[in-house]
């Protein structure tokens, strides 16, 4: 199959998400509803000290990111497991690596739109200076996104025909996430504070490094958990 | 009745399966499945030609939807080999999946799109250009002309049903794997699924049909499968019951008469 064949696939796929999510907009709007619940009750949890709160905000975004992500996931393939999609799904030509690729595309976009919302938000509630490093943000935001999403994209697949998948979910895509999220929350901290040190660049490489090595792994493995 | 991998007398035989290419639409060689503990199916051999269509028959939990799923390529064989049309079903699966179209128990339709949108996404995930006049015309041949803009999660079951045809009329598999095609079905929907077997026929195709309805089937099937607790054997159609019968009669008695489900 040719790669423009193949492009059109996981063009196809992604289409097929967003079209049904924008139809229903029921997983976006729990996913956001989670997300703002989570910067509130970490904001009341910190307390009102500005400083605590500044300091602590980096994780706090991700950490946000990473629930809202989790539930965003599983709803990806349980769209798959209505109807019998999933086998419709694994019975079209070719590979099935157009069908990860296409699910991460859309996984992404979706994770992209949620921090659209999100990260305005924290700012105003942890009182972040969002504009200054907005550029520098915008890249720890999307390299870390990859990542996440890349993971999260593929453990969700290896979990959706298990009965107790929203809990597996976690227990699988969590532990995998550490270097991800340690990286992201590095990057995001310095370029919040200034970047004196001059530590936001080298954590970004990093994440470069962790999202070509993410991806790769899992087009080559989503074939044999997406199987059987 | 005669074991299916009696039918030897075609010629190369189900051995053919691990060999060289064979122009059988379908030959599988000591296929074994099992879940578990479980076996769903135990040593299945048989050969289906091109232009013939078989009626799989079995009580519920048989095997049924466990053999077409092998020759879908969505499950693996615990043991044994096979091929559809030269292509062996494990090594040659992403090329299988080209030839190879099912109607599922299952519609395996997205609820939130149209029944136009579910064609259009089956069409390019085919990597063929969905245009408007093609995803039209397939509705129309499946009398869902007029429905194209209606979100699928709004039909009744058999008109989901209807669309999953028509996406199966899109994909023109050389096999056709079809489990409970009748399920849902009015007397329009059985002549449409019928037609479209004789069709395949026609055109040298082949088709599996698993069905607890044989005698609307038995119109078009060149052969019945009786399938029971993984073991599948093949009943002779041309074998005319007791008070003799039209065509259709003939296995659907024999079948009955051999306590099918």
């Amino acid at each position: 199959m040719s790669m423009r064949t193949e492009a059109g696939r996981i063009a196809a796929v992604a289409w097929k998400d967003l079209m049904t999510e924008w139809r229903t907009k029921a997983n976006f709007n729990a996913v956001v509803f989670l997300a703002v619940l989570t910067l509130l009750l970490f904001g009341f949890a910190l307390g009102p000290d500005t400083n605590a709160l500044r300091a602590a905000a980096a994780g706090v975004i991700w950490l946000t990111i990473l629930f809202s992500g989790v539930l965003a996931f599983n709803r990806s393939y349980q769209l798959e497991l209505e109807h019998g999609a999933l086998e419709a799904l694994l019975l079209y030509p070719g590979s099935h690596k157009s069908l990860y690729l296409g699910k991460l595309l859309a996984n992404l976009a979706f994770v992209l739109m949620v921090e659209l919302v999100t990260v305005p938000l924290a700012a105003v509630l942890y009182d972040l200076p969002l504009l200054g490093p907005l550029g520098g943000l915008a890249l720890v935001l999307f390299l870390g996104t990859v990542g996440f999403v890349a993971l999260g994209t593929f453990y969700a697949a290896m979990a959706s025909r298990i009965r107790a998948r929203e809990v597996l979910l976690p227990l699988l895509l969590f532990p995998m996430l550490v270097p991800v999220i340690v990286a992201a929350v590095e990057a995001t901290s310095a370029l919040l504070s200034g970047d004196a040190m001059g530590d936001a660049g080298s954590w970004m490489r990093l994440l470069f490094v962790f999202d070509v090595v993410f991806v790769t792994a899992s087009v080559l493995a989503f074939e044999h958990v997406i199987g059987e | 009745m005669r074991h299916p991998s009696g039918s030897h007398s075609h010629g190369t035989g189900a051995a053919g399966a691990g060999g060289g290419r064979d122009d059988a639409a379908v030959v599988l060689d000591g296929v074994a499945r099992r879940y578990g503990r479980r076996w769903a199916l135990r040593g299945v051999s048989l050969r289906l030609e091109p232009g013939e269509v078989a009626a799989l028959v079995g009580h519920n939990g048989s095997g049924k939807t466990t053999l077409l799923r092998i020759l879908a390529t969505t499950l693996r064989p615990t043991r044994g080999s096979g091929s559809v049309f030269g292509l062996d079903l494990v090594r040659d699966a992403a090329a299988v999946r080209g030839v190879v179209g099912m109607l599922g128990h299952s519609p395996g339709l997205y609820g939130d799109l149209t029944a136009g949108e579910n064609l259009v996404f089956a069409l390019r995930m085919m990597g063929r250009k969905a245009t408007d006049a093609v995803v039209a015309d397939a509705l129309e041949q499946v009398g869902l002309a007029r429905e194209a803009d209606g979100l699928v999660r709004t039909f009744s079951a058999g008109m989901q049903r209807r669309v999953a045809l028509a996406r199966l009329l899109l994909r023109r598999p050389r096999l056709a794997l079809l489990d409970e095609p009748y399920a849902s079905f009015d007397a329009d929907g059985v002549e449409r699924v019928n037609a479209y077997l004789a069709g395949l026929k026609a055109e040298g195709f082949a088709a599996v049909v698993a069905t607890h309805d044989l005698p609307k089937a038995s119109a078009v099937v060149d052969r019945v499968w009786r399938i029971d607790a993984g073991v599948l054997t093949e009943v002779e159609v041309g074998a005319a019951p007791v008070g003799g019968g039209r065509p259709r009669d003939i296995v659907a008695a024999n079948v009955e008469g051999r306590g099918s489900g």
